[in-house]
């Protein structure tokens, strides 16, 4: 799950990490008096959504005037941003965020993730502040300093003082970057991070270590003992089909083809997904019904899988370990007769009761095409997606 | 021979009594696994599937000796369950549970390091030597007694693999799920070297996907030390960046992760790689000469 900057940094000061002030307003008349209240002479005005760019997008902008102020949110709260990150519909916005203007002498970056490899929490932290660490990563990744966290000591002044000194702190910064290092890595660990980032975190005009910017995603599995985070949750922030199809216990993730497929577990999902792409066709979306697929989740799927309307075929491909296809086969016929599905249906069985399932199909009276194998269902469905083959029927 | 559990295998299952362990306990008891009871805190000392339920598993290990442990607790009790489990002197532990959290995994993973414990999963089928010992969720009937190594990061990916050897006659010496999710018990590199060193296993596949570098890890190891016959396949050409794909692990993150990246990485260590799900079986024909 994603927090917005304000929501961080309201969790960064909570945890003694030196931000600057600042309101979350949802009006321009709240933004004016967000200034007035914050004093001073100059503000950052930033669009809160969940995708990085937003600088170069113009969704975040220095002001040195009330009227600036009440322009930026007029122009952008109920609007779309569009970044580099947010595909072509852009993110909504709902709320800016207006917050005291600093003063900047360096740019540093700092992160924290769970490495794979090490099976660490890692911090990393660089002298390239400001730009995409997966740049510096890529082409100098000698610049990336890193310190992997004991799970078992947590961490360790020593790891923040040596990336200071390496960072080229000097006085009284490398103390208060220290005290930013260890309490980075409490908050990664009492929060159930994912990710937390300070890019930039910068050393400002009067000398001080001071994160200027905030970004953390909290582990979705640990939520369930991080309530009053749970309850930050922006779900206008995602995708909407996406969200839906996690209320059924669907995974479900969109993509630009026009051939739906709805799998059993996320492997065989990916791997049914790359067989249409290598037969010649494209993958409308990813869909995962799970182990313990319902009727109700078959006919939540296929309502999912057809609100976009780019689908011209659907692949049902379902290999029965511990779930019938017996079942699935109910559910398929139930959903198309409520739903109505108007593109034809391929569906491959396998495994357990897969015999009974095809049967139930077959004598369905719906147009269902049914396959023989993983390849013939593939080549079926690509074969119906690029014209020709029967819709499924039901009654819409 | 076969890898980690046989015909001898002594196993107890943690949350024997709720739904999800009462079901597999039945199946794999009709399978013929050596079930000797279970775990439930609270009801010790009661009777389960004609099998003793004890309050601890350093109970249920005193009482039946067994060495291997499968859980099916909810994912926020795992995280005890597991160092439970290795505490009592368990060696084996399958935990099929998904959705743990992952800074409990790396806590969990540190500990049984320390401890010399191995533990297959989270978020996994399990492990199943054909015809001899079967821990986990898998359909029974789709292996076959055999000579083909089957490790996996997906459920129902090892199913399409076993099937397609089972449909060959090659059959499975063991099959083994380490688990979708980004902290896993067990690498691939672990399963790899203990195939290579089973007589009963000739050859191997392998079917990893997108998300981390478990399969590039797997490459160097295979070049180093696996002289057997290996084929993969990797899910998740197709994947988006950044989008995780159902398992807590599937996801491209920061370039990295690629299914792109995993093959190039294992056809430069000598494996031969299959781009489609339904190939895995005719690859292995074609590999091996069988």
């Amino acid at each position: 799950m994603n927090l917005h900057e304000y929501q961080s940094k309201d969790l960064f000061r909570s945890y003694g990490l030196p931000v600057s002030r600042g309101i979350a307003v949802d009006t321009a008349d709240a933004a004016v008096e967000a200034a007035q209240e914050l004093g001073g002479d100059r503000w950052v005005c930033k669009v809160q959504v969940h995708a990085g760019g937003r600088g170069k997008a113009g969704g975040v902008k220095l002001v040195g005037s009330f009227d600036e102020v009440r322009a930026f949110a007029e122009r952008w709260v109920g609007q779309r941003l569009v970044t580099a990150q947010t595909g072509a519909e852009g993110a909504p916005v709902s709320k800016i965020f207006v917050e005291e203007a600093a003063s900047i002498d360096r740019e540093l970056y700092l992160g924290a993730v769970v490495d794979r490899a090490s099976r660490r929490v890692v911090v990393m932290a660089s002298t390239e502040g400001g730009v995409e660490i997966e740049e510096v990563a890529a082409e100098t990744p000698e610049k990336i300093l890193q310190a992997a966290i004991d799970p078992a000591t947590g961490a360790q002044p020593f790891q923040g003082r040596a990336m200071a000194f390496a960072l080229g702190l000097t006085g009284r910064q490398v103390g208060q970057f220290t005290d930013v290092f260890l309490n980075l890595a409490r908050l990664f660990h009492e929060l159930d991070c994912s990710l937390v980032e300070v890019n930039p975190l910068v050393v400002t005009a009067d000398g001080d270590v001071h994160c200027l910017d905030a970004k953390v995603n909290i582990d979705n599995n640990a939520l369930y003992r991080q309530p009053e985070l749970e309850a930050l949750r922006d779900a206008s922030q995602e995708d909407e089909r996406e969200a839906r199809a996690d209320e059924f216990g669907l995974n479900y993730v969109a993509l630009d083809g026009n051939i739906g497929c709805m799998v059993n577990g996320a492997g065989l999902a990916m791997g049914t997904m790359d067989l249409v792409k290598l037969q010649g066709g494209n993958p409308a979306n990813f869909l995962d019904v799970g182990g313990g697929a319902t009727q109700a989740a078959v006919a939540e799927a296929f309502k999912i899988i057809l609100s976009d309307d780019a689908v011209k075929a659907v692949l049902i491909n379902i290999f029965g370990g511990i779930v019938s296809c017996k079942i699935i086969a109910e559910g398929i016929i139930a959903a198309v007769t409520q739903v109505g599905v108007e593109v034809p249906v391929v569906v491959r069985f396998e495994g357990n009761n897969a015999a009974a399932g095809l049967e139930a199909l077959a004598t369905s009276g719906l147009a269902i095409d049914t396959a023989e194998s993983l390849q013939d269902a593939a080549n079926k469905a690509v074969a119906a997606a690029a014209g020709g083959a029967v819709a499924a029927g039901g009654n819409p | 021979m076969s890898i980690l559990v046989d015909g001898q295998t002594t196993v107890i299952c943690q949350g024997f009594t709720g739904s999800q362990g009462t079901l597999h306990s039945e199946q794999a008891i009709a399978y013929g696994t050596r079930l000797a009871g279970g775990v439930t805190p609270g009801k010790g000392g009661t009777t389960h599937l004609d099998r003793p339920v004890f309050d601890t598993v350093a109970g249920a290990v005193a009482e039946t000796g067994a060495t291997a442990s499968v859980i099916y607790v909810p994912a926020r009790f795992c995280k005890d369950s597991i160092l439970e489990a290795a505490d009592a002197g368990i060696e084996l532990i399958v935990c099929i549970t998904e959705g743990i959290p992952t800074l409990d995994m790396l806590a969990v993973k540190d500990r049984l390091d320390v401890l010399g414990v191995r533990l297959i999963g989270p978020n996994c089928p399990g492990v199943i030597t054909p015809g001899a010992c079967k821990i986990g969720i898998m359909p029974g009937d789709i292996h076959l007694p055999g000579k083909v190594g089957v490790v996996s990061r997906s459920g129902t990916l090892t199913y399409e693999a076993v099937k397609q050897t089972t449909d060959m006659g090659y059959g499975q010496s063991t099959c083994v799920g380490i688990g979708g999710d980004p902290i896993p018990g067990t690498h691939f590199r672990d399963v790899l070297g203990l195939f290579e060193d089973d007589p009963a296993t000739e050859a191997i596949v392998m079917v990893g996907e997108i998300g981390g570098t478990a399969e590039e890890e797997a490459a160097a190891f295979i070049a180093e030390h696996v002289t057997k016959p290996v084929v993969a396949y990797i899910a998740g050409v197709t994947a988006p960046p950044g989008k995780r794909m159902g398992h807590a692990g599937a996801i491209i993150a920061g370039g990295k992760g690629t299914a792109d990246d995993k093959y190039a990485a294992l056809e430069a260590a000598g494996v031969k790689t299959v781009r489609s799900l339904a190939a895995i079986g005719t690859g292995l024909r074609e590999l091996t000469g069988w």
